[in-house]
Parts: structure tokens; sequence; C-alpha cells
């Protein structure tokens, strides 16, 4: 990679990397400074010159559906298997009228099963944590919302698994395939929900069929990549002796390379089941039902206290799942000796039949263990809305508020905003690739501009550097949050733990319920837009400091102690830049996260793409739902490529690997 | 003997029909539940009506604009509450493509509009006529607007037209869309706490008046073609200088295949209207009395028998 740069250097006329920056930056400055005086066509693309892509988009659909009938085979498989296994479970969990008509089991005997499978991973703590998710989800009366939702998961999660694993080990077995379907994987992650949501409709039939689709094609990257990566590094010696021993093709993969890859694919597990978790609110608004739909419909009676209560029931659920999922990964096989019992070696799950089959009996009798009424349950919704709503009346705290919103919007974000509206297109985008090239080098700067013009040429110009707006705020402002944050914590163990988990549960917390009390705190203004969108992107900032810098070789900080380097000296001149590859991890993820959360922040009120594609789900706009998911994309793609790029070479430059 | 045969087809053809009037498709009639009280309790309250009808009834929840396309395909079966304001647009364009029938008007009528809740009028007492309301225009004024009043309209997909609106009329106000209708509940509850006068998009019959109480501001009334054409209204130049209808309509949709494969099903809909004390009463079960919305639609149809059983009486 570093000869073909110094190549292609070279052939660039002697013409120094800085120079180009410089020289980019000159035009851009130029072209900006003339823009009282630029013709039209280079401040903004003239509407003329810009394709209907959004009707060509259209034609390809209505080709497919109409001449192809490629729905009569997907309505097929939605109303066919899918249906029978979301039928299937959503019988045995929530009772829904459907073979094989045997449910709903009793919430006890699903919070025992939980509890041994928890005690089985991880021990005591773990089966505390299995059964007091499902206890307290059955205590504050959403046991049925949280059982549909689990009986869409159960069927999406296996789902992206099994593909996932597939396309996982075709990538590794073939490189082409693994090229071909790369690009596609990095577009997949970076393209918003809201793009996929309609033609799940369209094919899928709105409804649990839909919800579970979508769900799995949201979560099928990571197994993909998980799997390959898990697959390459399987160590020569054991394929060798696999070999030696004479084992059929299958053999090999099924009892030597999936085996050695385990670790791997169980990360790409914990990823699959995360991933679902996020989609469970976003997939409410085409007939995902359960508890996202709740949440939704409790936000629009503006029932704070009782959507608040949902979203601790999708953390627990996202918890449990992960930290499951976790000690799965390093839990090794057990091995027994010859001759112990059936029982011996089965003893977990002789526990978990007879917790099983003890709560059914008893629950048959004692109906409270069956199913915990409204009137019974323990929620505390109104209590929580006075709370709030008094907390919000203090002089104090509005003082605070107000004044936040008119510094930030009157004096930072709104001439930010403008400023950035102000630029002309072109100038624009040489920016952005000087940018790209001075960090990420010529692949990038090649990448950012032809990205950035198909953005241009898409025709939402404006919404699109909007969007962006609202990112790059977002992001530098938690910049100044979440590495002094890191910084902070990264000095001892204890603190460090502590806000790793602030920062799983402000992940897995359902980042609609942020919005209301955002917007009453700050009403309906870019500030909340831009704060929301913070409280994502300071969680993988802080957490890849956290990270970056607890594993500075100890070498490296030795050697700076005993130079005499005071703390400053070490921090400043030792650590941190040891960490800022790792660091550059977490500020790429920021950035993603950021691109993920503008658009839901459509719904406080912005006028980004964010606001068009939550329009489009209201038609049939397939083709305009896909331009505007597109420029999302290909912006972020832009930001992503840069990112790591730099982050590789530093590593490889720091000797870090 | 030709003739003979096709008479007889015929006539089995309308044994086969009046066979399936007598009784519906056995498949679930689907019914979708949106993300506000009015609508999820009514769904449930014409599902158990049709449950006693002898049908087997399912829900799917959906988004309420998105739901016309499910319809038109047959996915779900049928809509109650198409909002002439909110939904008109997307219902038209559905029936244009067909797939989709109206099944006719409840007895409610809506209305869509400025809105203020009651402490408002305290700041600016000349309420709730749209004149005074610009008169005291910097009440409403926020850090980003200046000396201008902030009127939080709906979301733009709504096409409520606030800004034209008040281009029309040349009113001292900025004009902010929300993106939800949860944040315009956000910004009347952040203002309920120190009682600090907003006026936002609102309509009726809607949860938000059991919880504050308002009024709707009285623009110039309605005239048809306000819309269309620029000399209707005070303003001889501009469109959309006057108020919205005050009595819009509340309608029933349902897939067109519904009338034939659960013909019992369909009449009783047809008959379905409510008025709005109804509705208002099975909002408020849910939303004030926090009932669950199968629990308040059981007691509803307790409470209202002799409303709903002429229904499915007279249909079979």
């Amino acid at each position: 990679m570093a000869d073909i740069a110094a190549k292609l250097e070279q052939e660039t006329g002697g013409l120094s990397k800085t120079r180009i920056v410089q020289i980019l930056i000159g035009v851009a400055v130029l072209l900006i400074l003339a823009r009282p005086v630029l013709p039209d066509f280079l401040v903004r693309l003239p509407e003329a010159w810009i394709p209907p892509l959004a009707d060509w988009l259209d034609a390809i659909f209505g080709f497919l559906i109409d001449d192809l009938k490629l729905t009569v085979l997907t309505r097929w498989f939605a109303e066919g298997p899918l249906d029978f296994m979301l039928g299937l479970t959503a019988n045995l969990l929530e009772g829904k009228h459907r073979w094989p008509f045997i449910g709903p089991l009793p919430w006890s005997c699903v919070a025992a099963v939980a509890a041994v499978i928890g005690y089985y991973l991880g021990g005591w703590r773990l089966g505390l944590l299995g059964g007091g998710t499902f206890v307290w989800t059955a205590l504050v009366g959403q046991w049925t919302i949280a059982m549909q939702t689990l009986s869409v998961l159960a069927v999406a999660a296996p789902l992206a698994f099994t593909i996932g694993l597939l396309m996982g080990i075709a990538a590794w077995k073939w490189d082409w395939f693994d090229r071909a379907v790369k690009p596609f994987l990095a577009i997949l992650q970076t393209i918003p929900f809201f793009t996929y949501l309609l033609p799940a409709v369209i094919f899928f039939k709105v409804g649990p069929t839909a919800g579970a689709i979508a769900t799995t094609i949201y979560a099928i990257p990571p197994m993909v990549l998980m799997t390959a990566l898990g697959l390459k590094k399987v160590s020569p010696e054991i394929v060798e002796a696999g070999k030696m021993s004479g084992s059929t093709r299958w053999q090999m993969l099924t009892k030597v390379y999936l085996p050695s890859a385990r670790t791997e694919i169980l990360v790409g597990v914990n990823q699959v089941i995360m991933l679902c978790l996020a989609m469970v609110v976003l997939t409410a608004f085409i007939g995902m039902p359960g508890l996202g739909g709740k949440l939704l419909a409790m936000m629009n009676s503006f029932k704070l206290g009782r959507s608040f209560e949902i979203g601790v029931t999708i953390v627990l659920v996202a918890v449990m799942l992960d930290r499951f999922s976790k000690a799965w990964v390093v839990k090794l096989p057990e091995h027994f000796e010859r001759g112990t019992s059936w029982f011996v070696q089965h003893k977990y799950l002789v526990a978990a039949i007879v917790g099983f089959l003890g709560f059914l009996l008893i629950s048959q009798f004692i109906e409270i263990l069956y199913e915990v009424g409204r009137r019974q349950s323990l929620s505390m919704g109104k209590e929580m809305d006075g709370l709030i709503k008094g907390f919000l009346a203090i002089d104090f705290v509005q003082w605070i508020t107000g004044w936040i919103r008119y510094v930030l919007n009157v004096w930072v974000l709104i001439p930010f905003r403008n400023a950035l509206l102000y630029i002309p297109t072109p100038a624009f985008i040489m920016l952005v690739v000087a940018f790209a090239y001075w960090l990420g080098g010529k692949r990038p700067a090649i990448f950012a501009a032809i990205f950035f013009s198909i953005v241009a040429l898409s025709g939402w110009w404006d919404r699109s550097v909007i969007t962006l707006y609202s990112v790059i705020s977002a992001v530098v402002l938690s910049m100044f949050i979440g590495i002094p944050l890191g910084i902070a914590a990264s000095r001892s163990e204890k603190w460090s733990t502590r806000i790793l988990l602030l920062c799983d549960t402000a992940q897995t917390f359902p980042s609609f319920i942020y919005l209301l009390p955002a917007i009453m705190l700050f009403g309906v203004s870019d500030v909340t837009v831009v704060l929301s969108i913070v409280i994502f992107t300071t969680v993988p900032l802080t957490r890849y400091t956290i990270e970056g810098l607890r594993t500075v070789p100890p070498e490296m900080t030795e050697a700076a102690d005993m130079s005499g380097a005071t703390k400053r000296q070490k921090l400043l001149s030792v650590q941190l830049p040891l960490a800022l590859p790792t660091m550059a991890v977490g500020f790429n993820q920021a950035i993603m996260f950021a691109f993920f959360m503008v658009i839901i922040a459509a719904f406080i009120g912005t006028q980004d793409l964010g606001q068009e594609l939550q329009r489009t789900l209201a038609g049939t706009d397939l083709g305009k739902n896909f331009v505007l998911g597109m420029n999302v994309a290909l912006m972020a793609l832009t930001f992503d490529l840069t990112i790591m790029s730099w982050a590789q070479r530093r590593k490889e430059a720091l000797g870090l690997g | 003997m030709k003739t003979k045969i096709l008479m007889t087809a015929s006539a089995l053809a309308l044994a086969t029909a009046t066979a399936s009037y007598a009784a519906d498709s056995s498949d679930p009639i689907v019914i979708p539940i949106h993300n506000w009280s009015s609508q999820i309790v009514m769904s449930n309250v014409v599902g158990q009506i049709l449950e006693a009808n002898g049908n087997n009834v399912e829900y799917v929840t959906t988004d309420s604009q998105a739901v016309y396309e499910s319809i038109r395909l047959g996915d779900v079966t049928m809509e109650l509450e198409v909002w002439e304001g909110a939904f008109g647009a997307s219902f038209r364009a559905a029936l244009e493509k067909g797939g989709i029938v109206d099944v006719g008007d409840h007895d409610a009528v809506t209305r869509e509009d400025w809105w203020y809740p009651m402490w408002t009028k305290e700041a600016c007492p000349g309420l709730p006529d749209w004149k005074a309301l610009n008169d005291c225009a910097s009440v409403f004024a926020t850090a980003e607007t200046g000396d201008k009043g902030r009127y939080l309209d709906g979301p733009v997909d709504w096409l409520k037209h606030g800004k034209e609106r008040v281009e029309a009329l040349d009113m001292d106000f900025v004009v902010i869309n929300a993106g939800s209708a949860a944040a315009l509940w956000a910004e009347i509850g952040a203002a309920e706490a120190d009682k600090k006068p907003v006026v936002v998009f609102n309509w009726t019959p809607n949860f938000a008046e059991a919880v504050w109480p308002g009024e709707f501001v009285e623009f110039p009334a309605w005239e048809d073609g306000c819309d269309k054409d620029p000399a209707v209204g005070p303003n001889p130049d501009a469109l959309y200088d006057c108020g919205n209808p005050a009595t819009g309509y509340l309608k029933k949709a349902a897939w067109d295949g519904m009338a034939e494969k659960w013909p019992s099903a369909y009449a009783v809909l047809e008959k379905v209207s409510f008025t709005n004390p109804q509705i208002a009463e099975m909002a408020k079960k849910v939303d004030v009395d926090e009932l669950e919305p199968d629990e308040a639609a059981e007691i509803w149809l307790d409470e209202n028998e002799d409303v709903w059983k002429g229904w499915i009486s007279s249909g079979s």
C-alpha cells in the first residue's frame, strides 16, 4: 500500500501532497470569496442538469415488481415459511392464535429458564440478570408486548446468523465473492434504516414479516465480516492436523474450520443480537408489534414515564443478551470423565427443565405467576411524569437551558449552518477532497470526489449540507465531552468499568426516548437536534479513548516515567499519540452514529435529508427514498474511508499492528 | 342445451354468492393500529364488535400514512380514522391507484388549526381572534426568532401551509415545523411548567384536550377555494388567507376485496359511526384513566351497548 502511494506521488509529477492540498483549498477559498460574482451554475447545479435518478430507480423497481413479478416470490416467502415461523414463536411466547395453539407460556417459566441459562454461562450474577430481567418485565406490566418483540427477534436473529454465516463462508472460500460483497456490506451499514423499511413493506407485507426482514437485513453485515475474519485466522497447523486425519471437505469445514473460528463467530452472534435490538423501535413504523409500537404510542400521548419504563426493559433485555453471548464466547466446552452419568453431564439442562415444568405447574394454581394484570403491575409511569415535569419547572434549570439555547443557536450553530450553505458546491467538494487527501491519502480523496459529486448530482445538495452540518456540529461538541471524560476515567480500573457500563446503557437505550425531554429542555430547534446526536456520539469517543489509553504498552509509560516526565507530559507526548489510532476508530464510529441519529432527529424537526426520508415513508416513492438514502450513505462512507485509512497507516507507523 | 348449462352455472354462482354472504371467510380481518389513542381504542372497539359478529380479527401496528398502500395491497383490511386534513392526500392518492374504497363518514367532525393552551390567554387577552394574536406576537418570541413570534407547525409532510398563511395575512410570526406529534406535545408540556404562552398546531378530537384545555385561533372563516383561488379570502392576492375548515370529515376506508370476502363484516363496517364525544371518551379511557386499549374498548362496549348492538343484528 505504502509503495503504491509513493509511486502515485511520483506520477503526479513531483507535486507534493501538501502542495495539492494547498491548491485545492486555495481554489475553494477563491470560489467562496468570488461567490457574489460567480455564475449561478458554479454556486449550485442548475435543476436542468440534474439527472432524474429517482425516476430511473422507480422504473427499475417497477420492472422488478410488475414485469419480473418478484413480489410473488417474496410474498410467498413472507406468507408461507416466514409467517409460519413467526406464528410458532408468537404462539408460544404471547399466545397468538396460530399453530401449535399451546401458548402463552407463563412468565415465571421463561424467567426460570433464563436464570438457569445465566447461571450456566456466568454464575449467579448472570443468573440474577437473566431471571431479574424477565421478572421486571412481568411486574411493570409489559410482558405481552415484550414477548411480541422477542417472538420476532427469535426468528430474525437466527435468520441473520444463518445467512451471515453462509455468506461469510462463501466470502472466505471465493475471493471474487468477498470482493463483490464488501462494498455491498459497507453500503448496508451506512444507509439509513428508513431506506429499507419501505421496500420491506412492499415486498414482505406490513406487519411482523416486514419487521423481521428489515431486522434481518440490518443485522447481517457484521456476521459476514466476523465469520470471514475468523476463518481466515485459523492457523495452518490446525488445518494440517485436519488434513492428516483424512477429513473430507465437509468435515474440514464443520469439524476444523468453524470450531477454530468459534470466538469470532460468537462475537458476530453478539453483534447480530445487538443490532436486532437496535431495530426494535424503528421497525415499529412498518408493523413490528411489541415494545417499539407501544413506545411510539406512549410518546404520542406524552407519557414520558411509561415510555421510559419501556426503554429500561429494552436496555435490560439488551444487556442480558449481550452479557449472555459474551459469556458464551469465553466459555470453553466442558469435558467429563468417561462414565459420568448423563444427569451430571447435563445438570443445567435438567435444572432448566425442572424449573420450567415446576413453574408451569405452580402457575396453574397461582395466577399471578402466570400473568400479571394491568391493575397488579408496579408501573410508576404517572409518578415519573410528575418528577420530570417538576424538574423542568425549576427556575435554575430553565435559566441554564435558556442560556445554552441562546448561545449555541444564535452564536454558534445557525451562523455555522449559514456559512456551510453559503459555500458554492464545487468549493465544498474541493474542501472535502482536500480533507480526505490530507488525512487519508489518495484513495479516500478519489472516493470523496466521486461520492460528493454524486450527492451534488442527486439534486438534494442543500439538505445534504444541512445533514452534514448537524453531524459535524455534534461530533465536534461530543469531542469536548467524550475525550476528557475518557481520559479521566482511564486513570483507574474502577472508573473505567463504571463509565463503560454507562456507555453500554446509553447506547442501547432507545434514542426516541431522549427526544422528548430534549425538546422540553431546548424546544424544537437546532440545539435539540445537535444535543440529541451528541448523546449518541459521545459514547464511542469515550469508550475508545478509555480503550486506547489503557492498552498503551506499559514499557512506553515506564520509559516516560524513567525519563522523568510529568503526568501532563506523559499524557500529551506518550499516551495520547499512542492511543490516537484506537481513538480514531472511536471517532469514526461517532461519525457513523451521528449519521444514524441525525435521521431519527427528523422527529424533532429538521430541514435535512432525514425529514425528506421520513416523508417518503408515507407514500410509495421508492426511487426518491433510495436516492436520499444513498446520499447519506455516500457522505458517511467518505468519512469512513478517510479516517480508517489514516488509522491504519498510523498504526503501522507506530508498530501497533 | 348450451343455454341450460349456462343457466345452471349462473344459478350455482348465485347460490355460492348467497352462501358466502351468510358466512364470512375465516381468514383474519387485519385492522391497523397507529400511534394515537383514539384510533387504537376505536380499532379495538370495532375489532371486538366484529368478533361478536363471528369474525376472526388481528391487529397490526403500522405507520398512519403508509397504511393506505397496505390497504390497496390487501395486507390490511380497513382503516377507521381517515382524517380529512392529515390523511386526505394519501387517501385520495390511493383511491386513484385503486384497490381501496370509501366506506362513508363518521358523525364526528375534525378540525385542525393554530391552537393555544388556556394559560396563553393571560398573556394575550384578545384571543382567540387572530388579529389580537398578531398584536401580541412578541409574547411568543424566542431566542432564535428575535422580535417575531414563534408558531410551531405540524410536520412538513402534513402540509399545513403555516408559512403561506403567515405571509398571506402579513403576520409577525416565524413558522417552525415540528418533526412529529410527540414534538408538539413536548413543547406544550415544557411551556406548562411556568405557563409560558405558546401557539402550536393541534387538532380535535384529540387526547390533548383532556390534558391541556385550550382553544383554536379564529382566523378568517374557511371558504371553498381558499387554497386554490387567490381572490377568495381577505387578501385578494394570496392563497391560504383563511383558517382551515372547522368541520373536516372523518372517514372509514377498506380494501376493495373486503365486501366480497367478508360481506357481513363489511355490512357492519358500513354502519359504524362515532361522534366526537364518543371518540373523546375512548381516548380518555387510555390517556387519562391509564387503561390498556383492549380493556378500554371492552368497557366502552359495555357502557354503550345501545350504540353498537344495532349494527350487528340488522347486518346478518
